[in-house]
């Protein structure tokens, strides 16, 4: 069996930072990641970061997976990076096995593990939503920015959070109507930054409406709309018709962290963090010494804070495998602070609660 | 279906390569999912599902939901979002779960 000293799961934003963090300590890690292309959902991001230069702000997400990667490159032999490879299980004593290229089967065992599995996307139930045609708001933003392929020619959005807000404005971007943006809460989610720039555009976005069914025999035609009153219960008479042969669901996400339960690790679901996420302490680390969570694995919020927590996490991992540089308390403290700005604000509000009731009893201490 | 003018993006696509949909001969590129070739072919519909034999169409596009399985070179349950395209690939739509060639 192959043994590693830090075994990191996904190569997504936290995945990257995790690994540069601990290499940075003098770790040395393996990313697995289960796609052909590192870097995850950044990938696709074709939008410019907010929060502060730390996470590159006012950067492309494209652009920043770039960077990661070029630095991952700085640290030759004590990164190494394993594509079109699933962590399939992971087990006590911290032997996670994996699938490569369909094909190879084997197992490695791993000093530490960070868990960067990241996040899928939530569906919506209503009649005929299964229709080709109805996609998640992230798949058509890789179908349309990584492969340039258009996924259709009219396209109702199904949710005004900043995914759906934001694909809305990259399918104008690729010159695909947007018919409308719906949402069922009474207000918009997105940052107004972002909805504006729709408005601005002539896109509708209407709130307190879902979808009552989609129309269509072999993939989708149109969609009928209703509005919703004040406790959500749809209104009759108010439906609206919409010709579209793309309706793109972006309700919210779901983490994705089957890995750590089946490693034992206690989970709760906590509404705040969209699911079912792992205690940890405030350095990431679950309730198994040694394993770690960071990124959308740990609770639905941004690729800014899931690189603030990759690099927490990384840090603290290789500080438990006896990588402990002098600035060790310094560069915990500014990963700490990191945080704490971007869940700030009312916007960090649902976050800050949500990350209260998933810290481990006596969480709080030192690694 | 493909994205020609991109104010942000550009595409730089590999090398043309050929494959079969149903026996059809299509195109697609190099570096591109086979269900992205599909997709930019106008073929939405990849499977049928297992019980009611409704149409199946990707949802994900990553390799989570299994919504894209179709059969390729004879080997079934095969996730079309994110395998990619190789030339003379035989890509078949699949019924339910597929049956092993």
């Amino acid at each position: 069996m192959r043994e590693v000293e830090l075994l990191i799961i996904g190569s997504g934003p936290a995945g990257l930072c995790a690994a540069l963090s601990a290499a940075e300590s003098g770790a040395r890690a393996l990313i697995l990641e289960r796609s052909f292309r590192p870097g995850g959902q950044l990938v696709k991001q074709t939008h410019m970061f907010f929060g502060s230069e730390r996470q590159y702000a006012s950067h492309r997400g494209v652009d920043i997976a770039e960077l990661l990667l070029k630095k991952l490159a700085e640290y030759g032999e004590r990164i190494e990076l394993m594509l079109n490879a699933t962590a399939v299980g992971f087990y006590e004593d911290n032997v996670v096995t994996v699938l490569k290229d369909e094909k190879e089967y084997f197992k490695i065992r791993a000093k530490s593990v960070v868990c960067a599995t990241g996040a899928f996307e939530k569906s919506l139930a209503f009649p005929n939503n299964d229709l080709p045609g109805i996609y998640g708001a992230g798949a058509v933003q890789t179908l349309m920015n990584v492969y340039g392929v258009r996924p259709g020619n009219r396209v109702l959005m199904v949710g005004a959070g900043n995914i759906g807000v934001i694909v809305s404005y990259q399918l104008l971007q690729a010159g695909i109507e947007v018919a409308a943006v719906l949402d069922a809460a009474p207000r918009i989610g997105a940052y107004l930054v972002h909805a504006s720039k729709l408005a601005r555009m002539g896109v509708p976005i209407l709130t307190s409406h879902t979808v009552k069914e989609a129309v269509g025999t072999d993939c989708l035609e149109a969609a009928v709309v209703w509005a919703l009153d004040e406790k959500f219960k749809p209104i009759p008479g108010t439906e609206r018709r919409f010709d579209v042969d793309v309706m793109c669901v972006s309700v919210g996400l779901s983490p994705l962290n089957e890995l750590l339960a089946m490693r034992g690790a206690e989970m709760k679901y906590v509404p705040q963090l969209s699911g079912l996420v792992p205690l940890r302490s405030e350095n990431c680390e679950t309730g198994i010494p040694g394993v770690f969570v960071a990124g959308d694995a740990s609770g639905i919020e941004e690729a800014s804070s899931a690189m603030a927590e990759g690099w927490l996490a990384g840090l603290c991992a290789a500080a438990k495998l006896g990588y402990v540089p002098a600035d060790f308390e310094a560069r915990r403290r500014e990963y700490l602070s990191q945080l704490e700005n971007l869940r700030s604000g009312p916007v960090g509000e649902r976050i800050r609660a949500g990350m209260k009731l998933s810290l481990l009893e006596g969480g709080m201490r030192d690694v | 279906m493909r994205i020609t003018e991109h104010p942000i993006l550009r595409f730089d696509r590999g090398k043309e390569l050929s494959f079969t949909f149903n026996g059809q001969p299509m195109k697609g590129y190099e570096g591109e999912t086979i269900a992205a070739a599909l997709h930019a072919a106008g073929v939405k519909v990849l499977a049928k599902s297992e019980k009611l034999h409704r149409p199946r169409g990707f949802f994900c596009a990553i390799g989570n939901c299994a919504s894209c399985q179709m059969t390729v070179d004879g080997e079934p349950n095969v996730r079309t979002c994110i395998t990619l395209l190789r030339e003379g690939m035989k890509v078949e739509s699949q019924e339910g779960k597929g049956r092993l060639q």
